[in-house]
């Protein structure tokens, strides 16, 4: 009997690591389906993202701030990425644009008491905040540049955000796509915390110089404690909202909507 | 095999070699750790590759260098008289690297890509579905690892085979012989060698590499901006999280080398089961599940 047991278990064994091989050697086409946005494996993996969100909540300040570094870390420009340059596809932006963005204007909206409109030079003659901190690209590169801008919560306090708004979401002139596929304009969401932290500043310089087409001018939000793609460029409407299932494809932003996560905080 | 043939086998084997006992050698926390962090390795591994294939380059310091040059290691692709090759330039040191690195062959098609897509999860670019895989897992590897951490600190098994005591260490040389001649020694606890590449593992690699990835998380910079200090910045931060890969990618070679040189079936039955098969001379223990006769 003891003899019988153990010849199963050698092949038990045996069975084990000569499928476990196959799977080494199949090589990685066999994971392939975890790209499948909607597979009911990919779902369950995307919920450690949650995991990792309530994670850092809990674990960072709500204040605690991003590095901030010394003049002499500037060694370069900000390097721009994504959308660089909207005049090129987009004739509203091309016409604020070419005027210095004299007619731009920057609009809270949406669960507000008071809806509010800023033009570009009404937000450089407000107080402002000036940080040096390092850019995170998702894909792994980061850049150390100065940034300089209004604090969006006192936009937000002068607009007064309403009790039932969860999340603050940007709405930008740039779009992706395009041609074969139906154009996608930018959009970004932050919940309050962020929207609320200090660092969080809607930026119109950049290095001591007015913010460039190529890095988001003339309003760029930095959200110093989340990944480059949460910091959306080319901005117009702050809309407070209280869900953004209906917006977009519903995961809170434009590269969210193509797969990434919406936290962004690693 | 045929069962009679194994038989054959077993009792040849029976016949030239004296068994010790059966001793129960792996607890239940051991062995369910063990495969949790098999599994999350691997996947772990692959979606890492594709994540770094998205920026094929490591540097030294807080930031990448874009206009000054502060990169230890890139991959890519470069156009030649002989057509486009991938290369390798490791500390200004530049290896045509075709056909693995920066230039592979897909389905007879050249794909320019860092590490090829027989490595990567998945096999085509797309960095979210990396992310989503890498953090999945890594959440697995920690939760395992806590796990094992107090269960191997209630249990003893930590302080009995993974920290290094002097007598290890002035064991130690005796051991290396013993490795290089294939003289293994199946015993209770570990080897000084083997306590060597755990103590590895548990106290240098899996702490170096979990806090290297987590320095590069913006989010717990804030909260622990003191990861900035330690490791040089966020970007070194991510060169040491690669060459911990890389240490525990020749862990994992060795590991499986030496499975299968002490014998593969009492290596693995012992990560399943429990129970290991030790070499004579051995005392059961009465106070365990030890077996004298297995």
């Amino acid at each position: 009997m003891g003899k019988l047991i153990q010849l199963n278990r050698r092949r038990l064994l045996g069975l084990g690591a000569a499928s476990a091989g196959s799977m080494l050697l199949a090589g990685c086409d066999t994971f392939d389906f975890l790209g499948q946005r909607a597979h009911p494996v990919r779902d369950f993996l995307e919920r450690a993202n949650s995991l990792t969100y309530a994670a850092q909540r809990a674990l960072v300040g709500d204040q605690a701030l991003a590095r901030e570094f010394a003049e002499s870390e500037i060694r370069q420009g900000q390097r721009p990425n994504g959308s660089t340059d909207p005049r090129t596809n987009i004739p509203e932006y091309k016409q604020l644009a070419d005027t210095q963005f004299a007619n731009y204007k920057l609009k809270i909206i949406g669960l507000v008491e008071t809806p509010k409109e800023y033009t570009l030079a009404e937000l450089q003659n407000m107080p402002s905040r000036t940080q040096i901190t390092r850019h995170d690209c998702v894909e792994g590169w980061s850049c150390i540049a100065k940034w300089t801008g209004v604090p969006l919560g006192r936009l937000l306090d002068e607009a007064k955000v309403k009790p039932q708004a969860k999340f603050v979401m940007y709405h930008c002139y740039d779009v992706y796509g395009g041609g074969l596929s139906a154009p996608e304009p930018y959009y970004e969401t932050h919940d309050l915390i962020d929207a609320f932290h200090p660092q969080t500043i809607c930026a119109y310089g950049l290095n001591g110089e007015q913010l460039p087409v190529a890095n988001g001018a003339p309003v760029r939000v930095r959200n110093e404690r989340a990944l480059g793609y949460k910091q959306p460029k080319y901005v117009h409407t702050i809309e407070l909202v209280d869900g953004f299932s209906t917006v977009g494809l519903g995961q809170g932003g434009y590269w969210e909507d193509h797969g990434y996560d919406w936290y962004g905080g690693i | 095999m045929t069962d009679q043939a194994m038989d054959r086998a077993m009792a040849e084997e029976k016949s030239a070699k004296p068994k010790g006992p059966l001793i129960y050698r792996q607890s239940i926390f051991t062995r369910v750790t063990h495969w949790v962090w098999a599994i999350a390795m691997f996947f772990l591994l692959l979606s890492g590759l594709q994540i770094w294939n998205a920026h094929p380059a490591l540097y030294i310091g807080q930031q990448s260098g874009f206009e000054f040059d502060n990169a230890i290691l890139r991959i890519g692709a470069e156009n030649t008289d002989a057509g486009p090759r991938g290369f390798t330039t490791v500390f200004g040191q530049k290896f045509d690297t075709t056909g693995v690195l920066g230039m592979s062959d897909l389905r007879g098609n050249p794909n320019f890509i860092g590490f090829p897509a027989w490595s990567t999860i998945p096999s085509f670019r797309d960095l979210g579905t990396g992310r989503v895989v890498h953090f999945f897992f890594a959440w697995m590897l920690v939760g395992a690892l806590a796990v094992w951490l107090v269960a191997g600190l209630l249990n003893r098994h930590i302080w009995r085979d993974i920290i290094l005591k002097p007598r290890d260490l002035r064991d130690l040389p005796k051991d290396i012989v013993d490795h290089i001649t294939f003289r293994f020694h199946h015993g209770r606890s570990y080897t000084p060698l083997q306590k060597v590449a755990y103590f590895g593992v548990f106290v240098v690699l899996f702490p170096l590499i979990i806090l290297t990835g987590l320095t590069m998380s913006p989010g717990i910079n804030a909260a622990w901006p003191w990861l900035l200090d330690l490791f040089g910045g966020r970007q070194t931060a991510r060169t040491i999280h690669f060459v911990a890969m890389l240490l525990l990618v020749g862990f994992f070679v060795v590991h499986i080398i030496m499975v299968v040189l002490a014998g593969p079936i009492n290596e693995l039955r012992s990560m399943i089961t429990g129970y290991y098969r030790t070499s004579p001379g051995t005392e059961p223990d009465e106070n365990k599940k030890d077996r004298t006769n297995g």
